[in-house]
Parts: C-alpha cells; structure tokens; sequence
C-alpha cells in the first residue's frame, strides 16, 4: 500500500518532470522532480516484504553510481555516443529482468503474460545491440558509411519472423525454456543488422527510434511485473522516442520504413561523381572577415562539421567580435543537423551562446532574404537547395534552410568532396556563394583575427 | 498473475500515460531535444525498481544474477542520465537579463 503510494507520487513527479522540460526557464525543475520521483520509488521499493539480502542490493547500487558518474560527465561533443550507450543499459536491464521473470515462472505462464514478455525481451533484445552498434558508429569504432548487401532487408525480415514464431511457440508452450535463449539471440542479432545499413545522416532518426523502443520495452515489463510506476515511465519515454523519430523522419522527408529500410543515396552518389568540375568562388579569411564586419544580418548555420571541428568556443567567439560591431548574428538550427536531436543547440549552449539566439528553421527561413550573409559552418544536405527545385536528388522533398536566398552566402568546408550522403550540392557553384576552404576551427579563429586586429 | 481485469487496468494506464507523454513532449521546445532524451533516458531506468525486487528476493542464482547486472545497468543510467541532463541545462543562458538568473 505505503509502495504503490509512493510510486503514484513517484508518476506525477516524473510527467511535472517532462512537462517543466518545454521551456529552458523551467528545465532544471524537470530534473529535481525527476531525481525525487526516481528516489522516492527507488526507496519505496526497498520496502518490498520479500526482499531479503540487502547487501548485494547496494553493492549494485554503488557499482552503478561509479559507472554512471563519468558516463555523466563526458565531453559535450560526445553526448550523442553516450546517449545511444545509455540506450544499450536502459535495454539491458529490461531484457535481463525479462529473461530472470521466465525463467522464474516457467512453466506456469498465461498466453498474455508471455506475449508481453516476448515484446519485452524482443524489443530490449535488439534496442540493445542496435545502440551498441549506434553507439560505435558515432564514437567511429565502426564505419559510419551504410553497408548494405543484396537481400538484406529479406534477411532481416527472416530474422525477425523467426524471434516471432519462437514467441509465438512460447507462448503456446510455455514450458519449452530451452527455446528462450534462442529467441533473444535473434534478436540481439536482428538489433546488429538494423543498424548496418544506417549512415551517420541518419542518426537522430535512429537514436529517436531507439529511444522509442526502450521505453516500449520497459512498458512491456510493466505489465509483466504489474508494476503500474514503470508502465506509465515506459509510456512516457516511449512516446517521446516515437515523437522525436516522427519529428525527424519529417525533417528529412522521409518515412520511417524508409530510414530503417533504405540506406541513404547510394546509387545517387555514384552518378554525381561523375559529373565535370564546375567553378566555385573560394575567399580567404581576410575577404570573409570584411564581408562579416561590413554586413548588418548575419545568421549562421551550423552542422555536423562544426561538431567534428570542436569549432563551437570559435564560433562563439566570432558571434562576440561580431555583435560588437553591432552586427545582428543569428543561429539557424536544422531539426536533424547533428547526430541526434537538439545535438547543435547543445554544443552552441555549451560555448556560451545565447539560446535566444538559436532559431528554429520553420521560424528563421523567412528571414533568409533579408540576410546579408549566410554563414553554413560544416552543414550540407540541409542547405542544399536540390531538395527544393530537382525532383531526381534523392534528398528531394526534405525541407532545408534556404541559405542560398541570402545576399551572401559563405560555406566553410574542407574540400569539395560531397557530404556524407555523397549527393552534390547545387549551393556551392551559386553566383552569390564563397568558398572557405579549410578546418571550420581554423578558418572560424582566422576570421576572428581578422575582426579583432589582435593575434590571440 | 495477471487476472483479466488488472490486464484492462494496466492496459488503461499505458494508453493514458502515452497519450499524456504525447501532449506534454509535444510541448517541449526543440532546443531542448538532446536533454530531453537525457532526461527521458534517466526517468525509463525505473526499471531498476523491478531489477532490485529480483536480486533482494534472490530466489534463485540466475536470476540473482541477471537481477544485480541489469541494477548496475540501471543505475548507472540514472546517475549518468540525471548529471549529464543538468550539465546541459546549466549550459542554456538566455542573452536576456532578466531571465539569467533563473537560467544559472
């Protein structure tokens, strides 16, 4: 009674918790509600009447703190690694829990009871391999370029179909434990060869996805252990996983059938290759320090690039030199530049910008034509105008910032190699468009230089 | 054992609870996309609760086991998922005076 008490309180808390995260004024209230939900639950549950050995309870409870704490404590740059990394946890609790409840009631399980418990240890099975796998790519353990083969998505819809007639043989025949081990396997493997044929371009739709499923699976577990706490946590978590991949698959104008299914332009990037050089307009610091100083409207739009370069505390420090010579500097912020969800914003706070000044893209597009200049630091796909005018782009349909509408537009990038997604991009031979070639750190500190007249 | 009515209770209050995390995320700003994750990361290792029930009932090696490594896990994701969400939330400042301090 004092436990499901204590976990009702422990629910309001974490929904005030989610509800004060809509606006940065409130957010760290979002988190102390959560951290008292999750503490008056975790205490509540120390009640339980059987339990019996406290010792190995705390002694997992500290190895976890000091495995969390630097886990908390990672570079900002690396926020979407360790993110996918806390996917593969979330999972792995879920699935261990999941396994130990069957083997502890086998054989006397009801169909429903080992349905949901099928959904759990499947959908925590592949979440967690599949982050791993995530987690890997973006640390760049494993290549971030799509593998794909021929038959793969055959081959991973028999997988599938075989996790599911196992559950569905379990569910049946409750008692055949030996079949168990076989059916989180597969999904473990299933989890491996998702996420193969998905390239970095890709990742906030897969991290959301992800996202989606651990929290479906820690609702399944809800059910199994009638636990009414962690339903509602794993439908909260679960829709917000599911919100932000929605969010993202429109952001990219794809479905999403299409992130998980289709590995991004690969047959595209071959036939862009072949196409002739054509002649860019390049500029060196200096020129695009006195464009820069010369302009009134500044809005850079920062990628993916900005986030390899670490060139956000330069960046920062050009919005300063800038804004001092009263030039109005604003951010604009692509839903899916970046590796996850919100990963720009997060680095821009980071180096001390202020979060009104980082514009969301429905809201700043219009503002393009009044712009002096458009500054894209290390973004691509999401400037090319391609998605806007040439029905044959594979990124056609995607909404982009239309950067090209602006007076000026200068693009730091390293070479002319195509981006990730290997598609050219129509941007970069505009009449009003510069070149800066070089390290977007590098090249941002030299146009600093330049601005300031100092040599730091 | 589920009796069939606490199955329509706990039906009842996933469908509730996710259209509720529905509206309320729906509303949250997409500034703050990468800590929400975070934070919604942290709050689903509530499922640390099942896996503490598991180990301290210790009803049998294996899932004493499995019970202590998915408490580690879990944990683990609350303390990371907790500091790592208000690390970046002290990192959004407003250029606005008058909200810098409720933002620090």
């Amino acid at each position: 009674m004092v436990i499901e008490l204590l976990y009702l309180v422990a629910s309001v808390l974490f929904i005030l918790s989610l509800k004060w995260m809509s606006s940065p004024t409130t957010a760290r209230h979002g988190i102390w509600a959560g951290e008292a939900g999750m503490l008056l639950a975790i205490c509540g549950t120390l009640l339980h009447h059987g339990i019996v050995d406290y010792k190995l309870i705390a002694i997992a409870l500290v190895l976890g703190t000091i495995i969390g704490v630097p886990l908390g404590r990672v570079q900002m740059t690396a926020v979407p690694q360790r993110t996918a990394l806390s996917h593969a946890f979330g999972a792995l609790c879920v699935t261990l829990v999941g396994s130990a409840e069957f083997y502890l009631r086998s054989p006397g399980i009801s169909r429903f009871m080992m349905s949901v418990l099928s959904i759990e240890v499947i959908l925590g099975g592949l979440t967690i391999t599949g982050s791993l796998m995530a987690a890997g790519k973006l640390q760049e353990i494993l290549p971030q370029r799509p593998l794909t083969y021929k038959g793969q998505n055959f081959v991973n819809f028999l997988l599938l179909a075989g996790a599911l007639v196992i559950a569905i043989w379990l569910i049946v025949h409750p008692e055949a434990k030996s079949l168990f081990p076989f059916m989180v396997l597969i999904a473990l493997t299933f989890g491996v060869l998702l996420i193969i044929p998905i390239g970095g371009a890709d990742m906030p739709t897969v991290i959301s996805l992800l996202n989606g499923y651990a929290g479906l699976s820690a609702a399944a577990m809800g059910f199994v252990l009638d636990n009414k706490l962690l339903i509602i946590a794993g439908a909260l978590d679960g829709s917000s996983g599911l919100i932000l991949s929605i969010i993202m698959s429109k952001a990219m104008n794809r479905s999403f059938t299409n992130v998980l299914f289709g590995a991004f332009g690969q047959v595209q990037a071959l036939a862009a290759g072949t196409e002739e050089a054509k002649p860019v307009r390049s500029a060196i610091p200096e020129e695009a320090a006195a464009i820069l100083s010369a302009a009134s409207r500044v809005i850079v739009v920062p990628g993916y690039g900005m986030a390899v370069a670490q060139a956000q505390h330069k960046v920062r420090e050009l919005y300063d030199a800038l804004s001092k010579r009263g030039v109005d500097v604003r951010f604009a912020i692509h839903p899916v530049a970046g590796r996850m969800p919100g990963h720009m914003n997060v680095l821009l706070a980071e180096a001390d910008i202020p979060y009104d000044r980082l514009i969301e893209m429905d809201e700043i597009n219009g503002d393009f034509p009044q712009t002096d200049v458009a500054l894209v630091i290390g973004a691509n796909d999401v400037t090319n105008p391609a998605a806007r005018s040439d029905a044959s782009s594979p990124i056609y349909g995607m909404p982009i910032l239309d950067v090209d509408k602006a007076h000026t537009v200068m693009v730091i990038k390293r070479s002319m190699n195509p981006g990730f997604a290997g598609i050219d991009n129509p941007l970069y031979y505009l009449d009003n468009t510069l070149m800066l070639f070089g390290d977007a750190k590098a090249f941002v500190g030299s146009i600093v230089r330049e601005l300031t007249g100092g040599h730091g | 054992m589920n009796s069939s009515s606490s199955l329509i209770n706990a039906l009842f209050i996933f469908v509730l609870a996710g259209f509720i995390g529905f509206e309320v995320i729906r509303r949250v700003s997409p500034l703050l996309h990468t800590p929400l994750m975070s934070l919604t990361n942290a709050l689903d290792a509530i499922a640390v609760v099942g896996a503490i029930v598991l180990v301290g009932e210790h009803k049998d090696t294996l899932s004493a086991i499995l019970g202590f490594i998915a408490v580690v896990a879990a944990t683990s994701n609350i303390v990371g998922g907790f500091l790592i969400t208000d690390r970046m939330l002290k990192m959004f400042k407003s250029s606005r005076p008058a909200a810098k301090t409720v933002a620090k």
